[in-house]
């Protein structure tokens, strides 16, 4: 069981790199109004068969070789459900994935969303072979990150850089706080 | 505010100054598993404070990595270090604090911390 619900987001965009995806847009959405968070995941990767597809939500179905279990796309599934939200995923061969899981805001067990930054800071840092566009909206504030704007200023400078891993976490945070004063969604 | 500017800036005052790491080129590769078991086990806080600690202390030659299951579910959060010429150390069940320790003794000190390794945890 994951503690929060950034952590699944990590967990299975971590599929989206897996499926050799060159671009995977991650969009968070908090509408106190509709009183809803809802979050997409969508790759262009490999994409899965009808086969797959149907099988994804079994947590007895993976494709791994190393062990039995596929735990990511059903603990995510059940995260949703279980605060009043729904779940789906898309998903083409040849054409990519997409995820949808959305969450009552208010809901008593939804899970908090959590470090949202920490997982976009290590999702981007950490496979610079794809590129990343991360938008989070908050009522009617929002903010997107792009690394196809971050290569193209630094050419050939890695993200791991010390300076530029801290400048990418500093923007996540403090563009975050401008939209949402801060709080703990 | 961070702005593009700012990171402009930021590689201008970089390109020259840093000689640019190239990961295939360093020497010990520490590897973290971020599969879901090491996820739901704790393995981000471990990665965060590796990297960290790595680019606090500037150590050369060192590149932290993830990488997915390795079939050790039970074990995670597990942290492997690959040196050239020495075997492979598998440490298990880390923590931010184990993994801070493992840097200053193994990765700086040259000595492998037994006790967190799968073989000890096994013999137990």
């Amino acid at each position: 069981m994951m503690t929060e619900i950034a952590l699944n987001v990590l967990d299975v965009a971590e599929n989206s790199v897996r499926a050799n995806a060159t671009l995977v847009e991650i969009e968070v959405i908090i509408d106190r109004k509709k009183d809803l968070l809802s979050i997409r995941i969508k790759d262009n990767g490999c994409g899965m068969s009808e086969e797959q597809l149907k099988n994804v939500e079994d947590p007895f179905f993976t494709t791994r070789k190393t062990r039995k279990v596929g735990l990511g796309i059903p603990f995510y599934k059940q995260a949703a459900l279980a605060a009043g939200g729904e779940f789906y995923i898309r998903s083409e061969l040849g054409v990519g994935t997409e995820t949808f899981a959305s969450f009552g805001l208010s809901n008593i067990d939804r899970m908090p969303l959590g470090d949202i930054n920490g997982t976009i800071h290590t999702l981007v840092v950490y496979n610079e072979g794809l590129d990343f566009l991360y938008t989070y909206v908050f009522d009617d504030a929002k903010f997107t990150l792009d690394t196809r704007e971050f290569r193209e200023i630094l050419g050939d400078i890695s993200f791991k850089e010390p300076e530029i891993s801290q400048y990418i976490m500093d923007y996540l945070t403090e563009q975050k706080a401008e939209c949402d004063g801060g709080v703990n969604v | 505010m961070k702005s593009l500017e700012e990171l402009k800036a930021l590689r201008d005052k970089m390109q020259g100054s840093v000689t640019l790491r190239n990961e295939s080129e360093a020497s010990t590769r520490v590897v973290v598993g971020m599969a879901t078991c090491g996820i739901a086990s704790g393995a981000r806080p471990v990665l965060t404070a590796l990297s960290n600690a790595v680019a606090e202390k500037k150590i050369e030659d060192v590149a932290v990595t993830q990488t997915g299951c390795i079939g050790l579910c039970q074990y995670e959060p597990i942290v492997e270090v690959f040196q050239p010429g020495k075997e492979k150390v598998t440490y298990v069940k880390m923590t931010p604090e184990k993994a801070l320790e493992v840097v200053e003794k193994h990765i700086i000190g040259g000595n492998p911390i037994t006790e967190y390794t799968i073989g000890a945890i096994m013999k137990n």
